[in-house]
């Protein structure tokens, strides 16, 4: 590799957010005339690379090198006339706009946007149409023709594909081959692998905010780049938060707590089925965006679904509220604490929250017997009680811990955890995963979302792997490694059947 | 206060479907804000002159001197609340140009009183830019910041005028208190057209309006488009402090006096009539027509109120359903058009 043909050069950048180290020291070198990829799994880093490239917001240390002259843009307009562009995963388009006022907007010329549309077969496109009345994906493909229409030298697309019908892929794909033959560069960020062996020349992976390596990407290197994406220090930290009775199979014999048939909302599930039996944790793994929040919500009742059921204990429901899950024993612990408690409000309140649910309950309450029950929750679970008068004062683990005592003095049959120890230090984690160990051992369901891959193994019986709104692999916890979790949670296993 | 990317991913959208209902609800959406507002005027008008039959040029004078000021309120209004903020300094503000006009025009010539306009025209501007500038740069939200500095200057006008007085040359009032052209035709409403097009038009057709609309519709879609987000708020702003000194001027104008107390009634009687003039509180949809002609119907109704013999305090009343009646049926359109 010459210096002379390097086109973009991003060295050592580091950025921090209050306490979170988002990039430590992040490299990339990208070539004039290549399509190169940048992979990470979640959290490594990827979005934040792309947002201090395009100006979005500044780095702390480390240089950017723009045709061999350090650049520091300070907003995406300056990164824009300096030839870098990016089209984010949601368009940055303008919702009540018209389609050519946000054109003018961008200070693009029309014609040349028109002649991107044409060359990606959506030509007919109503400019004076508004972006709110228009479909995400046609959206995407003309955040796409505004971004070639400003002539960009380098061209980020981050995670454009996500949500693409395979056709309009295939058009993006199309442009990007193009933009490379005119010697310019792009930046492709998928979870794809597929797409990224397919169409990319070279691959950058980050993990944990670093840059891990860069690979040609040829026939074979998609083992390579997991590896990368792994790395080797993860096995220590697992084991301290490894639990007993991991991974105990389930006699198959005894009904379902929970069972979902054929579940599909819009283009973001499709088809989903699964279950999960009195005493079993079921971990469900999947990249970011994948469907997995829609499928918690839907299951808690938060949002309505467009096909399938859901049946509890071999009875079909119906969800027209968060209070018809928990009424039929389905309770939600959200990865964000501010979700699920009163933040100015006590302990004790909080914990007492949902047995006050129904108009019916609003009478004179028994103290006696709500401080009994809140007392024995906070006991079990070893809430720090010290800063008891308001919850917002507690740290976020003893938040999580209050969002489940309070399911736990409530009663449930399943609990859905969606990445419960999100941000939460190893000690606590510990506790957490404990006490979700001891609730399936009292013959509770437990459906857990983590987006750390290595706790499904720690923690569950069995797990489900998500990609794209569909379940592509289901295995008993004990296989679960890493590395297969991995692979799956891109695309890259033949798709499993996976009917209950 | 710059949002974080919205982790919660847009509504897919529905693919426009062939189906005359959704078409003409499409149509509905997109044109009722524009038809509308006329409409419930004229109705408005028409009923008026229905109750009381005699309702002359004399009462169109009237009522064009009454939402003169009212109809200034809500056009300052209208540019913030479209870029995705809130103004409620709009009536101190419209005080503090008031009060200034009538003591320092009282023994002016006609020359004088016109310089004196310019002056407080821009000295309204650059307070409705400090507004902005502060906003932007301090990140306090918008309803704080501009409701203390409606706090000062409310106070600000106190000072200058302590009660009620002062006044302006004759020609200066018949600016908007005669009838040049015909007696049909309210010079308020020649001044008004003619004040609101100078500044909106050029908006509307230049690059700027634009970008305040944009701001006001997506703040994070606006930034990565390349707008400086920051400079367009504080523009928002700064138009409003211009029209709110139209606001104090035309009150000048209608009243011949200067009253520090009777700018604060149009700070929420300008929204009002921004909502029901199909302006979006969220920001980013409406058009400044719209709030202008709500400031009519809102004048009207006490009026109408008082030929009916009613107790025109029924005008709050009245004034609160419809608000309530508009807000619901801007929801219902939006709704009918989402449906598939």
């Amino acid at each position: 590799m010459t210096e002379a043909a390097t086109l973009l050069e991003i060295k050592n950048v580091a950025k921090r957010f209050g306490s979170v180290k988002a990039l430590r020291s992040a490299e990339l070198r990208v070539r004039a005339g290549e399509i190169h990829a940048l992979m990470g799994a979640n959290g490594a880093g990827k979005s934040t690379l792309v947002k201090i490239i395009t100006g979005v917001f500044p780095c702390d240390a480390g240089s950017i090198v723009l045709a061999g002259v350090a650049r520091n843009f300070r907003s995406p307009a300056e990164a824009r006339r300096a030839g870098i562009v990016s089209v984010y995963q949601d368009p940055a388009l303008v919702p009540d706009l018209t389609l050519s006022q946000n054109m003018r907007l961008a200070r693009v010329p029309l014609e040349s946007v028109t002649g991107y549309l044409a060359e990606m077969g959506i030509g007919k496109v109503d400019l004076s149409a508004y972006v709110r009345d228009l479909p995400q994906p046609i959206l995407r493909l003309i955040d796409l023709a505004r971004a070639l229409a400003s002539e960009p030298k380098v061209l980020l697309l981050d995670e454009i594909t996500a949500a693409l019908p395979s056709d309009m892929a295939g058009k993006v794909f199309e442009m990007m081959r193009r933009w490379r033959e005119r010697g310019h560069a792009v930046i492709f960020i998928s979870h794809r692998m597929a797409e990224v062996s397919a169409i990319c020349d070279r691959t950058t992976v980050l993990r944990d905010g670093a840059t891990v390596g860069v690979t040609e990407t040829a026939s074979g290197s998609q083992e390579q780049i997991v590896s990368l994406m792994l790395g080797t220090d993860i096995a220590k930290a697992a084991q301290s938060v490894a639990q007993p009775g991991v991974g105990q199979s389930i006699p198959k014999d005894e009904p379902p707590t929970l069972e979902v048939r054929g579940m599909g909302l819009r283009n973001l599930l499709h088809d989903l089925s699964f279950s999960l039996r009195p005493g079993e944790v079921l971990g469900v793994a999947a990249l970011e965006g994948q469907g997995q929040d829609e499928l918690f919500d839907c299951l808690a009742g938060v949002r309505r679904f467009d096909s399938g059921t859901i049946l509890v204990e071999g009875k079909e429901v119906h969800f027209r509220h968060p209070g018809d899950a928990i009424k039929a024993g389905l309770v939600f612990v959200p990865a964000n604490r501010l979700q699920a408690l009163l933040q100015q409000r006590a302990i004790r309140e909080n914990v007492a929250l949902p047995m006050f649910r129904s108009p019916r309950s609003w009478g004179p309450l028994s103290m006696a017997r709500e401080r009994e029950r809140v007392q024995s929750a906070v006991t079990r679970l070893q809430i720090d009680t010290r800063a008891e008068a308001e919850l917002r004062r507690l740290s976020g683990g003893n938040q999580q811990k209050v969002v489940l005592a309070r399911w736990i003095s409530h009663g449930f049959k399943t609990l859905l955890c969606f990445d419960p120890t999100r941000g939460i230090d190893v000690g606590t984690k510990r506790q957490i995963y404990s006490l979700i160990r001891e609730l399936a051992a009292a013959g509770s369901s437990i459906l857990l979302f983590t987006s750390e891959l290595p706790e499904i193994r720690l923690a569950c019986d069995r797990a489900i792997v998500m990609f794209a709104g569909r379940i592509v692999n289901e295995m008993p916890a004990r296989e679960a490694d890493e590395a297969t979790l991995l692979l799956s949670a891109h695309g890259l296993v033949p798709r499993v059947a996976a009917e209950a | 206060m710059v949002r974080n990317d919205p982790s919660e991913k847009g509504a897919t959208g529905f693919l426009p479907s062939g189906g005359a209902r959704v078409a003409s609800m499409r149509w509905a959406g997109r044109y009722l804000p524009v038809i509308g507002m006329p409409l419930l005027l004229a109705v408005a008008l028409l009923f008026t002159t229905w109750i009381h039959p005699s309702f002359g040029a004399f009462d169109i004078q009237s009522l064009a001197l009454g939402a003169l000021p009212l109809a200034f309120a809500a056009a300052a209004q209208t540019c913030v609340v479209i870029s995705g903020g809130i103004d409620l300094s709009v009536g101190s503000l419209i005080a503090v140009a008031n009060v200034l006009a009538a003591s320092t025009m009282q023994h002016a010539d006609f020359r004088q009183a016109l310089l004196l306009a310019a002056g407080i025209l821009i000295a309204g501007a650059i307070s409705g830019a400090i507004n902005g500038a502060i906003v932007v740069l301090s990140r306090i939200p918008d309803v704080v910041v501009t409701l203390t500095t409606g706090f000062i200057w409310g106070g600000v006008a106190l000072l200058i005028m302590e009660k009620p007085g002062g006044g302006a040359p004759q020609q200066f009032l018949d600016l908007a208190a005669g009838t040049t052209l015909a007696p049909w035709l309210p010079n308020a409403v020649i001044l008004l057209i003619a004040a609101v097009a100078v500044v909106w038009i050029p908006l509307k057709l230049g690059r700027a309006g634009l970008l305040v609309y944009a701001v006001g519709s997506d703040r994070v879609a606006a930034f990565r488009s390349g707008v400086g987000v920051e400079t367009t708020r504080i523009l928002a702003y700064t138009l409003s402090g211009l029209f709110s000194a139209m606001g104090g001027l035309a009150l000048t104008m209608t009243t011949a006096i200067g009253a520090p107390l009777a700018g604060v009634y149009y700070t929420l009687s300008g929204l009002a009539a921004l909502v029901i003039g199909g302006v979006s509180l969220t920001g980013g949809r409406g058009g400044i027509s719209g709030p202008v002609l709500a400031a009519f119907v809102l004048t009207l109704i006490p009026t109408d109120l008082i030929f009916l013999n009613i107790d025109p305090n029924y005008g709050q009343v009245i004034q609160g359903t419809l608000i309530v009646l508009v807000v619901m049926l801007g929801g219902f359109v939006t709704v009918l058009r989402n449906r598939k």
